[in-house]
This record gives structure tokens, C-alpha cells and sequence, in this order.
């Protein structure tokens, strides 16, 4: 979440959401969370487990970019 | 009963230092959907809250508060926004205890200086990002 928030506070169009996944499993099921930390990035981009903060920041990128066609 | 033991406080009260601004601590419960642990959400906020004069809770309901639930996009709980000059989009959703306590101090601090602590590149490059984006972290008390 470390790395999330910081984007968050540095661009208007982040918003940083960490979940207790224990507490919302059914949240949980819907995004399939098997280990953690699992990151997803507008339900499109995700990952598990800590990014260097360039890795985080091209996932980031990634999700942003209009869908392919 | 404390959540926080004294050498947790201290500890806190000892990050804190490095607080710029106010911050806000908008807490989100619900007793009739989660009482327990909103409550506990409620308490451990409030703990925090009192190690330094810097911080405010402000707690509402969303069944009540309608508007401003949807304001800030919440709809669960028990959940946490950290505001400071401005709402910067942090949330926390359930307890933030084990790994996510540290982060949920370590946002205070951020957002009370508005100053993110990540490199100009990647500063650089979050200013050019074309639409919103939502990170989800998911994890667990352990």
C-alpha cells in the first residue's frame, strides 16, 4: 500500500484502496485473491506480491492506457 | 483496553514527528452491517488520533450520510479516508492492523506534507496519466 498511497497523493487521478481481505472475502472471491499483497490496478491490471516502485509505476501505466482494439 | 500498547504508542508518537499539517481521519461505520468491527476500527482510530494534536477523526455513517459516503466513495465498512490539505484519494478499508497499521501511519504523514515520497521520474510520469485510477491492495493482518 506504501508505494499506492504515495501515487495518490502525487496525482489527482490515483486513489489508493487497501483492503483487509479477511474482513471483505466477498470482495475477496470477486478478485480471485489467493495470496497477498495483491494489487489491482482498475480491475484490469494486477499482480501479487511487492513491485519495485518502476514495475509498480509501469503496471500503473498500463492500466491507464486505452484498451487495445 | 487499549489496542495500543505503550511501546506501540511510542513508537507512533516518534513517526509523528515528522507530521507537517493537519490531517483528517474520516472514519466510516456502520453498526447494524459491521459492529464489532467498526467499533474497533472507531477505537483504534481514535488511539492514533490522540498521539498527536495534528490529527482529527470525524465518524459517519453511511446509511446516515449519504452524500458524503458517496463523496468519498465509500460503500463498505468499517473504512478510513486520510485527509489532508485536500482529500489526495486514501482509503482504507477494513482494520488497518499488522502491515497495513504501519502504512496507515506512514499515510498520515504523507498526506499531512502532500509531499510523496517517490522519484521525479515517477512523479513525471503519474502527471501524465490520461484517465483515474483506482488501486485496490489487498492483504491481511499477518
Amino acid at each position: 500500500m506504501r508505494l499506492a498511497q504515495h501515487m495518490a497523493v502525487a496525482s489527482d487521478k490515483v486513489t489508493a484502496v487497501a483492503i483487509e481481505a479477511t474482513e471483505f472475502p466477498e470482495m475477496s472471491h470477486a478478485y480471485r485473491v489467493s495470496a497477498v499483497p495483491k494489487i489491482v490496478i482498475n480491475d484490469r491490471v494486477e499482480f501479487e506480491g511487492a513491485l519495485p516502485e518502476a514495475s509498480f509505476l509501469d503496471a500503473v501505466l498500463r492500466a491507464d492506457a486505452p484498451a487495445a482494439s | 483496553m487499549p489496542i495500543l500498547a505503550s511501546r506501540d504508542q511510542d513508537a507512533v508518537r516518534n513517526e509523528f514527528q515528522r507530521i507537517q499539517g493537519p490531517v483528517k481521519l474520516v472514519v466510516f461505520s456502520q453498526e447494524l452491517v459491521a459492529g464489532d468491527l467498526c467499533r474497533q476500527n472507531e477505537q483504534l482510530v481514535r488511539e492514533v488520533a490522540e498521539l498527536d494534536d495534528r490529527i482529527s477523526v470525524e465518524v459517519l455513517n453511511p446509511a446516515i450520510d449519504r452524500e458524503r459516503a458517496e463523496g468519498y466513495g465509500i460503500d463498505q465498512v468499517p473504512a478510513i479516508v486520510v485527509e489532508g490539505a485536500r482529500d489526495y484519494g486514501i482509503r482504507f478499508l477494513g482494520i488497518p492492523s499488522g502491515y497495513e497499521f504501519s502504512n496507515l501511519i506512514d499515510s498520515i504523514i504523507v498526506a499531512s506534507s502532500g509531499d510523496a515520497q517517490l522519484s521525479e521520474a515517477t512523479k513525471s510520469s503519474l502527471a501524465g496519466l490520461t484517465g483515474d485510477v483506482t488501486i485496490k491492495v489487498f492483504s491481511t493482518p499477518t
